[in-house]
């Protein structure tokens, strides 16, 4: 079987084009084309027809990794709509919610400095919690209300808490060592 | 990727790192952030009667282009007026740091807090100082 390249990402899986995805559904999708186009199946090809498919194997695996999280899903359903990703990453964050970001940051940084794990624990925690509530509302603004705006100030907000987990994540590391 | 010596010398030696205190006379605030690269800036200038920038700080999360870019300006803007602030270019920055192109984006966050801080400051104070 040959990877359509013209079918989006969404329509490649057969998955509607939608931000609630449940990952086993993706992840079975993913398995059941990859399986079908990847180049171990072609070995009788002639090397034109084994390039295609090696290009069609990480079409696939390109769309898998685009929709599994939740932040480059949105990112992707709204260039779907339009809104091209420079466009998403140039647009101003607000003041007010930077400011709640270089709290959150200096939190981080006092706790690391002081070996606070529990602390730093504490604001993964919160983290999490604030995550989840911005990809709720990320499926109400991108499935349900169509409130592009919106949903890339969340997909912004979710890429700032991503980048602090990362931040928590390798404070605790370094104190495992 | 390595950074420039200068690069290196504001990252282990910020100037005029810190807030100034909350309600200080003349303080003003700019924040800016990348969501790309999860940087978040503040900068602040504290401008004196005259309406020159007397004193800055600033606080960076991100990487060490960034940091430096927002410590460098602290430097650049004491001593300008507010419209003499406006006139410092990312391209200045970028060149005095000697930033590869992928960190040019850094130069350019720190241009905007300057931006930003100073049309904090007008808003604040009218428009005419």
């Amino acid at each position: 079987m040959s990877v359509d390249f013209s079918l989006d990402y969404f329509a490649l899986f057969g998955l509607p084009r939608r931000f609630r995805l449940d990952g086993e559904t993706l992840d079975r999708a993913w398995h059941t084309l990859q399986s079908e186009v990847h180049p171990d199946q072609h070995a009788h090809l002639s090397s034109g027809g084994m390039c295609g498919a090696i290009a069609g194997s990480s079409r696939v695996n390109e769309a898998y990794v685009a929709l599994k999280k939740p932040v480059t899903r949105a990112r992707y359903l709204l260039e779907l709509a339009g809104i091209k990703q420079d466009a998403i990453d140039a647009k101003a964050p607000a003041p007010e919610y930077l400011i709640e970001q270089l709290e959150w940051r200096e939190a981080v940084e006092e706790a690391r400095q002081v070996r606070d794990i529990d602390a730093l624990e504490q604001l993964a925690l919160r983290q999490q919690i604030q995550a989840d509530g911005i990809i709720a509302r990320l499926a109400e603004q991108l499935d349900d209300r169509h409130d592009l705006e919106a949903a890339v100030d969340a997909v912004q907000q979710l890429m700032f808490f991503d980048k602090l987990r990362l931040g928590i994540d390798n404070a605790l590391a370094a104190f495992d060592n | 990727m390595t950074y420039s010596n200068k690069v290196l010398d504001h990252y282990e030696n910020p100037r005029n790192a810190g807030s100034f205190a909350e309600g200080e006379e003349g303080v003003a605030t700019g924040m800016v952030g990348a969501p790309a690269c999860g940087d978040v800036m503040k900068l602040q200038i504290k401008v004196g009667k005259e309406g020159i920038i007397e004193d800055a700080r600033f606080k960076t999360y991100g990487c060490g282009s960034a940091i430096a870019s927002s410590s460098l300006v602290t430097e650049w803007v004491k001593g300008k007026t507010l419209d003499e602030a406006l006139t410092i270019k990312n391209s200045q920055i970028a060149e005095e740091l000697a930033l590869p192109p992928v960190k040019i984006h850094c130069s350019v966050l720190a241009e905007d807090a300057i931006r930003a801080a100073v049309a904090d400051y007008k808003k604040k104070h009218g428009e005419n100082k």
